[in-house]
């Protein structure tokens, strides 16, 4: 059971067309909506039942969400997708803008009507450009097609959507720096709350939803939510899109079900590369905390499971590790990652990042102290927790993870002045 | 705040370009023609030669009715808008986890060698300049680059020297 959901088109020529969409019962379940005149709520309750997560990282409940907004509230409301996907590791968001675009724009339309939204925007990332051109390409034929504008298929409901273009800043990626960069700002953060469901886009109600949640939506209005919900586990409905990446000799991007076990995943993924041993795995992007190979080889890829162990499926982008990797390395180099792209607004974030980068730093080059270890630890909780957005326990969780399983390997690279795995 | 001097308005502000960055502030409330900066610079900045001036923001500034500072602001928050030229290709490298571990040390070298450069750096002819970028959310062709708008994937040194070869 794979691809049965945002990538069920895959295996057609040029699945990204209209009618290669269309060949497939594409906006055949927006056409019932529309003419059957099904209530909102009981689209929002499908949603529900379906047991959908948000795809973007956090995992909350996407039915839930959209029932924070008042629909008969006077004013504009308004549906985001966010296309940022600029979590290390994940690349799955890329692949349905380029593959199934249509099934996105179905999703987004139907969430606009559920929601009471006559408008959306796709942000996508600036980098995007092959995706952004398939986009825009499907927006038009949905345009010729009927599916989006005014009175949609002569239902007297509107919807328009439009994409807009990042330009590289991957705190974009955090929903309320998204709206501000939407508005034309620099893509910092707001306080939270209001949340985004009073106070989103130009002030307004709006949703703000990930590429795969969205284009979810119409499998879940054809087949019905519990069809969805028990393609995968308890906690964890449906399937989900993988991202995996690293020493493997098959990477890419895999939908199955939530609760597959990794070792299935590891296998369609080819296997380690090489012949070499499994060290660890990120399991969620990278700001998810590290789990040991062996461990990771006896947990399933749902919610739950991931967590259990101390982690988090996220984004579900899974990076594997073999043994020639040096820990202190990988950590250096998220830890930088994480220090660039600090909005600097909250000084925990700007001033912790900065110090999380140097420590790291200087223990994979041979200058740490013996007192590092205990001061990362420090650090990392003094970021936790006290910022105001998720960047700062991005950074921080990362360094938790490598503490608490290789602490050893990084107490070697202080005493030895060298790595112990004789590459870094 | 720097003037512009019209013939320079007439030269780097095209009724080409403002057609395009009306195709962006329609996209947006009529009231929101800021959200259309974004737009705005990616355009001026492809119609410069790959990076901007103070005086293409400032028009871009005026077009859209925005403070000059804000602008500004926008172009330094976001790492894919330039302020210093750069080469005609423009060679961004990611070297964030899944291509570190895939030896994206080692295509850096390569184009750091064969160009003579380093990151931030433009070859004297103009043609190349490189830059280090974060993950671009395709890990699973790593390693990989970004020339203008497209990606190149599971890159070797040999296919970088081919890639470049075919550049014009
Ligand atoms: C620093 C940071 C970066 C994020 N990047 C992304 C991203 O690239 N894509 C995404 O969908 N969500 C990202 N998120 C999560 C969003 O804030 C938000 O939770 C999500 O878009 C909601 O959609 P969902 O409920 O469908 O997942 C990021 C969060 C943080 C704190
Ligand atoms: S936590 Fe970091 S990225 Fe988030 S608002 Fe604060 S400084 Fe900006
Ligand atoms: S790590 Fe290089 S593209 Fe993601």
């Amino acid at each position: 059971m794979a691809n049965e959901v945002c990538l069920r088109t895959l295996d057609l020529e040029r699945p990204w067309l209209i009618e290669q969409y269309q060949s497939r019962g594409g906006y055949q379940v927006l056409k019932k909506i529309l003419s059957e005149k099904t209530a909102p709520d009981a689209i929002i309750e499908e949603v529900k039942r379906s047991g959908l997560r948000g795809r973007g990282g956090a995992g909350f409940p996407t039915g839930l969400k959209w029932s924070f907004i008042s629909r008969n509230a006077p004013g504009q409301k308004y549906v985001v997708c966010n296309s940022d996907e600029g979590e290390p590791g994940t690349f799955k968001d890329r692949d349905i803008l380029r593959y199934n675009p249509h099934q996105l724009i179905e999703g987004m339309v139907i969430a606009g009507y559920a929601i009471g939204a006559s408008r959306g925007y796709n942000y996508i990332r600036g980098e995007f450009w092959e995706p952004y051109e398939r986009f825009e390409q499907a927006l038009e034929e949905a345009r010729e097609a009927g599916f989006l504008g005014e009175n949609i298929l002569g239902s007297g409901f509107d919807f328009e959507l439009h994409s807009h273009l990042g330009a590289g800043a991957y705190i974009c990626g955090e929903e309320t720096a998204l709206l501000e960069s939407i508005e034309g700002k620099k893509g910092q953060p707001r306080y939270k709350p209001p949340f985004p469901a009073h106070f989103g886009l130009y002030g307004c109600p709006t949703i703000i939803n990930n590429t795969e949640s969205l284009a979810s939506i119409p499998m879940i209005m054809e087949k019905g939510g519990e069809w969805f919900a028990d393609i995968g586990v308890k906690n964890s409905g449906g399937s989900k899109l993988f991202s995996i990446s690293g020493n493997i000799n098959n990477p890419g991007v895999f939908e199955i079900p939530m609760g597959t076990p990794f070792s299935e995943l590891l296998e369609m993924a080819g296997g380690m590369k090489d012949g070499r041993k499994i060290k660890a795995v990120i399991p969620g992007g990278s700001s998810a905390p590290v789990i040991p190979g062996e461990q990771m080889m006896a947990l399933n890829m749902d919610y739950d499971s991931i967590a259990g162990a101390g982690s988090m499926l996220g984004s579900g982008a899974v990076i594997v590790l073999d043994d020639s990797n040096c820990m202190v390395k990988i950590l250096e180099r998220m830890s930088y990652f994480y220090h660039e792209e600090s909005c600097g607004q909250c000084t925990p974030c700007r001033e912790g990042t900065g110090w999380l980068y140097r420590i790291v730093h200087r223990i994979e080059t041979g200058q740490g102290r013996q007192e590092d270890l205990d001061l990362l630890d420090d650090v990392a909780d003094k970021i936790s927790g006290k910022t105001i957005c998720a960047l700062g326990d991005a950074a921080a969780m990362p360094v938790q993870g490598m503490l608490r399983h290789f602490r050893h390997e990084f107490q070697y690279h202080i005493d030895h002045k060298r790595c112990m795995v004789g590459v870094g | 705040m720097t003037t512009t001097t019209a013939k320079e308005t007439s030269e780097l502000f095209t009724p080409e370009i403002r057609a395009e960055i009306d195709r962006w502030i329609a996209k947006y409330p009529p009231e929101w023609k800021q959200s259309a900066v974004m737009g705005a610079l990616m355009i001026v900045q492809e119609n410069n030669g790959g990076w901007l001036t103070t005086e293409l923001m400032d028009q871009v500034a005026a077009y859209l009715d925005m403070p000059p500072i804000a602008v500004y602001e926008v172009a330094t928050f976001y790492s894919m808008y330039e302020l210093k030229p750069v080469g005609k290709h423009k060679i961004c490298v990611c070297t964030n986890v899944s291509c570190m571990t895939n030896k994206s040390d080692l295509i850096v070298e390569h184009l750091e060698n064969k160009l003579g450069i380093g990151f931030g750096e433009v070859t004297e002819d103009g043609r190349f300049s490189l830059k280090e970028v974060e993950c671009l959310g395709a890990c699973g062709g790593a390693p990989m680059m970004q020339i203008g708008k497209q990606y190149y994937e599971n890159l070797t040194p040999e296919i970088v020297d081919a890639i470049l070869e075919g550049l014009e």
